[in-house]
């Protein structure tokens, strides 16, 4: 039998991994799209601190932030009801996961609506406030459709190497892809085989997101001219 | 809340200095990282520069073998990529039994491998994408020079491209680096091994993890600046006008 049948809990954990990279993907153009008005707005203080959240967080690796943010939070939660004379709970390891790595590309997101927000012409917003839109809906019914066509090449990339770095998750204790693979590799003795498929299943879902990102790229950029050599 | 003494203590052993050495004793932490950076990037530029040039070949026997290797390289996890050779290649008989096994079964080695095949892939579509780019005045000129083909790539394509490819080339570098932080996976003890093997010690996350943290921060910043410098000099010509 193929693997002694380890196939299907690794599509589990594939299942887990997609579900982790999909969640840290909210959390992460969230993140971005605050990171990027705190950067664009006029408060000093505001932009400061979106410019240290994305120039930090990019300088240091994934995998540090990982073991920076679920051991440290965990510890920190721990003292914290220690102090209150309560049992400390254990961190979700989902949620951790999901959040660090939504904070990480966060960072990135950041950079990438920042660019996109800037691509709009300023008229644009402007005309939305002077016929009384609340800046809520001038964003959403102006700056958005708009920024999106800008955003998306940088935002494909960033989803992709997102997808990528959720490989990283089962360090902190996981039962991804990753995980489910150490434990078939280590009873089926065949390494090689095991980590060929998830390396398949990584393929198949970075070729997917790659092909669906292109037709959405083409769907927003209706109605704009292709430059011609 | 953090302990600033526990920090000074360990600090030594980010340079090499484990269990109570001087520093640079080992090789552990700072040096490794960067033997793993610098050797990876030295191999996967000269195995970059050819495939390039087979990647914008109008022959498809040439560029295909090529694109399959970028395409399967950058749409995998480099960690899987780690894994398949550290601890795949030993379920195949021949390989075991081959003199290159002596150095296959060394973690460094497959580490080493593994960023150099796939910083490749990646510094091959940067320095295609750049060739593709070039101002066909440059080609033409050439040919009215009457060079030939290799002398063109060699004297005017490949030096021109590899200028141009600065700015996303040194993306690419500090990306590599901070995926250098995974060799700990397979038992090295990088930046980021030494400071999990601290933490294992000691039970205290932030301190290891936020000197590690600032050592790549550093690292991160000294790379941008030199690539700066770099560019300044080797892509003047194309600055914009200052007067």
């Amino acid at each position: 039998m193929f693997l002694q049948g380890y196939l299907p809990s690794i599509m589990e954990g594939t299942i887990l991994t997609l579900q982790v990279a999909v969640s840290a993907l909210l959390v992460s153009v969230v993140l971005g799209l605050i990171g990027a008005m705190f950067k664009m707005s006029p408060s000093k203080p505001l932009a400061w601190l979106a410019e240290v959240y994305s120039t930090v967080v990019r300088g240091v690796p994934d995998l540090v932030w990982m073991l920076l943010l679920f051991f440290g939070v965990q510890m920190l939660i721990n003292e914290l009801f220690a102090q209150l004379g309560w049992e400390a709970p254990e961190i979700n390891s989902f949620f951790a996961g999901v959040m660090t790595i939504g904070f990480i590309f966060g960072a990135y997101m950041t950079e990438t609506f920042r660019g996109a927000i800037m691509a709009v012409p300023k008229g644009q917003m402007e005309a939305g406030l002077a016929y009384g839109m609340s800046p809520l809906r001038v964003f959403l019914r102006i700056t958005f459709p708009q920024m999106v066509r800008f955003a998306l090449p940088s935002f494909s990339n960033n989803w992709l190497v997102l997808v990528k770095s959720t490989a990283l998750v089962s360090v902190i204790g996981l039962n991804d892809v990753m995980y489910r693979a150490d434990t078939a590799k280590s009873i089926t003795q065949e390494p090689f085989t095991v980590y060929a498929v998830v390396g398949c299943i990584f393929l198949a879902i970075t070729s997917v997101s790659d092909l669906a990102l292109k037709r959405l790229e083409k769907r927003y950029s209706t109605g704009v001219r292709e430059t011609e050599l | 809340m953090i302990d600033l003494n526990l920090i000074i203590e360990r600090f030594p052993a980010f340079l090499g200095g484990t269990d109570g050495a001087p520093i640079m004793s080992t090789s552990d932490g700072l040096q490794l990282t960067l033997e793993l950076l610098g050797l990876s990037l030295v191999f996967g530029l000269l195995l970059a520069v050819p495939m390039a040039l087979m990647l914008v070949s109008r022959n498809k026997w040439v560029a295909r073998p090529v694109w399959l290797y970028t395409y399967v390289f950058r749409g995998t996890p480099l960690l899987v990529q780690l894994f398949i050779i550290y601890y795949g290649l030993s379920q195949f008989d021949w390989v075991r039994d081959s003199w290159a096994w002596e150095y296959l079964r060394e973690a460094y080695v497959c580490a080493i491998l593994a960023f150099t095949l796939n910083t490749a892939a990646y510094t091959t579509e940067i320095l295609a994408g750049q060739i593709r780019n070039t101002h066909y005045g440059e080609i033409e000129a050439a040919k009215a020079m009457g060079m030939g083909k290799w002398l063109m790539m060699r004297r005017i394509v490949i030096p021109s491209a590899l200028r141009r490819a600065l700015p996303a080339y040194s993306n690419e570098v500090v990306m590599m680096m901070q995926s250098t932080s995974i060799a700990g996976l397979v038992t090295l003890a990088d930046l980021t091994g030494v400071a999990r093997r601290v933490f294992s010690d000691t039970y205290m996350p932030f301190e290891p993890f936020l000197t590690v943290a600032g050592i790549y921060l550093v690292m991160t910043f000294a790379l941008v600046w030199l690539f700066k410098k770099a560019e300044q000099r080797w892509l003047a010509y194309l600055a914009p006008r200052k007067h």
